[in-house]
């Protein structure tokens, strides 16, 4: 990450391959997050 | 020729459907042969001016929006809680899951290095490349796809536990199946972005992205409405009590949402030009294609699906998603290749070559034999007895 | 192990400090990209060029590409327009009858290694790289030949081998590549007999190119094309005709390849971050109403349960009290006839 980007490609190639990877850990931690949120809430029919 | 029934019931193997199927697969199987002795050149009229051809405009570009049915219906029924839609879940995801796996198979015909298909994801990324997304939301879709297909195969081998778990998974699938459906559908309107030079200006625009995942969504609300009026044609017998008295509601609830979407999206494509003041070029012969476009196949089905809705015209909106479907591929046409190369003289135009046709018309035929041969053994139209009720 | 108040203190105070020192933010936060400083090109001068196609025939024989049907110093082949193709990485096309032109004007067409090459931005299995050199190459063994680069390129440059069953490969040309690196000249440039292909950096060329314009203005157009058509190119052009009367597109305008597709690009990662919280959200919503519902139906069926047993019970009480009347009222007649009948025997007995 010491280098500096010559062409806007190399930039792009660089930042975007970056967010791919942070999409796929999105996705993962936001399942998690959820199951966290939920986890205690009431069962559906509470009697 | 066909043989006698014997007592026992055996079905004759010379049915129509199996004779022009069978004549269609062994065409299919020649023209592979020559496409893979001979190369692209041999059976297409590909060329270094036009590389692209109908199995990227068809195969490629119809095929995906077309099986947005599994994404919507899924959609509907389990993210929007629209429970009366549940019947038309499990053909719509079949249609999709084969969809997308034909569209898979013809990538194999179209592209020169086909086992190389993995490298974009496994050995050298393009991250720039708007190819890449398609490629990689295509794979993970086609596996989300199967997986959601699975229990109906799963309950047809009796794997009741298997099955169980994997039925546990809807929720999580479906919504990371919109998230897909929505990124790889609005891409393949992206991929033309780069080549501003090449489409004609009314076809070009900042919002092909938006363009196409609009349109996606009412391409998949009609194709379930088509494919069901086909099904209840040729699959009567294999349609439960839930799925035949649901049915009404599934046609006009759909027919009313495409209606809706394709309001907003012929919004949408007056703003493309708008935006652009592009204005002028409606007066020149691809201006008027430009309208017979959106007029005949946009503007023209959303007021037919408004009418057939208000006057419970069934026969209508079955009529109306077919002309909805055609308009899909008349878009999908137009961007890739009529709108494309617009410059170029006429003498350097493509037309396709009949066995590119000829292709297409063998893997569309592999697609229906593998529908019947699933919806005919497993339960796609009607819920398994021992699972009734467990969804 | 917990922490004493110092300890903590302590780390604050030593992470303060962590954030004073350090490196400069290095140029990995430049915005504007202007190329590799020593990046080399060619400066293709149109007013000299009289084709001869010499130069078709060293990159033919160089690249050890197949001899083509017509020999190179056949010239009639000029009579066609031509464009690169699988066996042919450069043409030479000839332009008559222009308008203030003296004769045909001849152009030599090839890759022109652009500074953000389209092909590199559309490939997905980076099967273009532009080098430090200024050529841009092409890498056959990751190439799945999906021609989106073909797509791509605005300038109609990359040809396919679509007669190559197996191992198709895309053409074009390297700029002599291997040789650069060997410090000699491209072929092309080193057989032209006439100068009008000019082999230097790319600031050099284009240095160059304003002096000739500046020094001859009769002789030339205004203009350097390359210097900004699709942020910029390697190969240069300068000419003494419009460039769109020698089938030079003038309406690429000045984005760079890259930037065309940047803008949808940066929609995905927004649908993937927003979608779940949306689609959740709905999800949520549509089921927490579906709860309400239920509930609420349950409460108006536990009511209207209650108000029939309620209903029921008092029914119930009434018939029972009427009943009981009823059966009073009986005992009373009974009651009423014993004692007639008591009375009446009395006195028949008695009289």
């Amino acid at each position: 990450m010491d280098s500096v980007f010559y062409t806007l490609q190399d930039f792009f190639t660089h930042s975007k391959g970056m967010t791919y990877v942070l999409m796929g850990a999105a996705l993962v931690a936001m399942t998690a997050m959820w199951n966290f949120l939920v986890a205690r809430d009431e069962k559906d029919w509470p009697e | 020729m066909m043989s006698e029934e014997a007592i026992a019931g055996n079905k004759s193997l010379f049915t129509p459907f199996n004779l022009v199927a069978g004549i269609i697969v062994l065409m299919g199987v020649l023209l592979t042969i020559l496409r893979f002795t001979g190369g692209l050149g041999a059976i297409t009229n590909l060329s270094d001016n036009n590389p692209w051809g109908i199995w990227i405009s068809f195969d490629l570009l119809c095929g995906v929006a077309l099986a947005a049915g599994g994404y919507t219906t899924s959609a509907a029924c389990y993210i929007f809680g629209l429970k009366k839609y549940h019947s038309a879940v499990r053909p719509a995801i079949l249609t999709a899951f084969l969809g997308y796996a034909l569209v898979v198979l013809a990538l194999h015909y179209d592209v020169g290095r086909p086992w190389r298909l993995p490298y974009p994801i496994f050995v050298q990324q393009g991250t720039t490349s708007v190819l890449f997304e398609v490629g990689l939301c295509v794979f993970l879709y086609l596996t989300v796809l199967l997986i959601e297909y699975s229990p109906a195969a799963l309950e047809w081998l009796g794997l009741k536990k298997v099955r169980n778990i994997v039925v546990k998974l809807t929720l999580v699938l479906t919504i990371f199946g919109v998230i897909l459906s929505t990124m790889h559908q609005s891409s393949l309107g992206a991929l033309f972005l780069i080549a501003p030079s090449k489409v004609h200006p009314l076809w070009y625009s900042t919002y092909l992205p938006v363009f196409f995942f609009v349109s996606s969504i009412f391409a998949g609300l009609s194709m379930v409405i088509f494919e069901s009026t086909l099904s209840h044609h040729y699959f009567h017998d294999k349609m439960d009590d839930t799925h035949l008295k649901e049915n009404r509601h599934v046609t006009f609830g759909f027919a009313k949402a495409a209606c809706w979407v394709l309001g907003g999206y012929f919004v949408m494509k007056v703003f493309g030009i708008s935006m652009d003041n592009n204005w002028h070029y409606l007066g020149t012969s691809y201006g008027l294609w430009f309208l017979v476009e959106i007029l005949g196949f946009v503007a023209l089905p959303c007021f037919l699906y408004a009418v057939a809705v208000r006057e419970k015209n069934v026969r209508l909106i079955k009529w109306t998603a077919l002309w909805t479907v055609l308009g899909i591929v008349v878009n999908r046409f137009n961007v890739s290749m009529i709108a494309f190369n617009w410059q170029l003289p006429s003498s350097e135009r493509y037309f396709p070559h009949w066995m590119e046709i000829g292709v297409t018309v063998f893997l569309i035929t592999v697609f229906i034999i593998a529908f019947r041969f699933i919806a005919k053994r497993m339960p796609i139209f009607y819920e398994h007895p021992e699972y009734r009720d467990t969804h | 192990m917990s922490i004493t108040r110092r300890r903590f203190l302590g780390w604050m105070g030593a992470a303060g400090m962590g954030l004073t020192v350090g490196r400069p933010a290095n140029a990995a936060g430049n915005k504007n990209f202007s190329g590799y400083p020593e990046s080399i090109g060619v400066l293709h001068d149109m007013t000299r060029c009289i084709g001869c196609r010499k130069c078709e025939a060293a990159c033919n024989e160089i690249n050890k590409l197949p001899a083509p049907e017509q020999p190179f110093d056949d010239l009639s082949v000029l009579d066609n327009k031509r464009r690169t193709d699988a066996t042919t990485y450069t043409v030479v096309n000839r332009y008559d009858g222009i308008q203030g032109a003296d004769g045909p004007i001849y152009r030599k067409v090839q890759c022109n290694h652009c500074q953000e090459p389209a092909c590199a931005s559309a490939c997905f299995v980076r099967a273009f790289n532009k080098t430090e050199k200024g050529a841009v190459t092409y890498d056959a063994s990751v190439c799945v030949g999906c021609r989106y680069c073909m797509i791509a390129c605005p300038f109609y440059v990359p040809a396919y081998e679509y007669n190559e069953p197996l191992e198709p490969r895309i053409m074009k040309c390297t700029l002599c590549y291997p040789r650069l690196m060997d410090g000699k000249l491209p072929g092309c440039v080193e057989i032209c007999p006439k100068e009008a292909l000019t082999f230097g950096k790319r600031d050099d060329l284009i240095t160059i190119a304003r002096e000739r314009i500046r020094s001859f203005p009769e002789q030339y157009v205004q203009h350097i094309y390359g210097e900004h058509e699709m942020g910029g190119t390697n190969w240069l052009y300068v000419s003494g005709v419009p460039f769109s009367a020698l089938g030079m597109r003038e309406d690429l305008g000045v984005t760079p390849a890259p930037k065309l597709t940047s803008g949808a690009l940066a929609s995905v990662p927004v649908i993937a971050g927003l979608w779940p919280v949306l689609l959740t959200g709905i999800y949520a919503v549509s089921k927490r109403k579906d709860k309400i519902a239920a509930q609420e139906r349950r409460q108006a069926v536990k009511a209207a349960l209650t108000q029939a047993s309620a209903d029921a019970e008092s029914k119930l009480s009434k018939a029972l009290e009427q009943a009981e009347l009823k059966h009073k009222r009986l005992l009373e007649v009974e009651v009423k006839k014993a004692v007639e009948e008591a009375t009446a025997n009395n006195e028949e007995e008695n009289s």
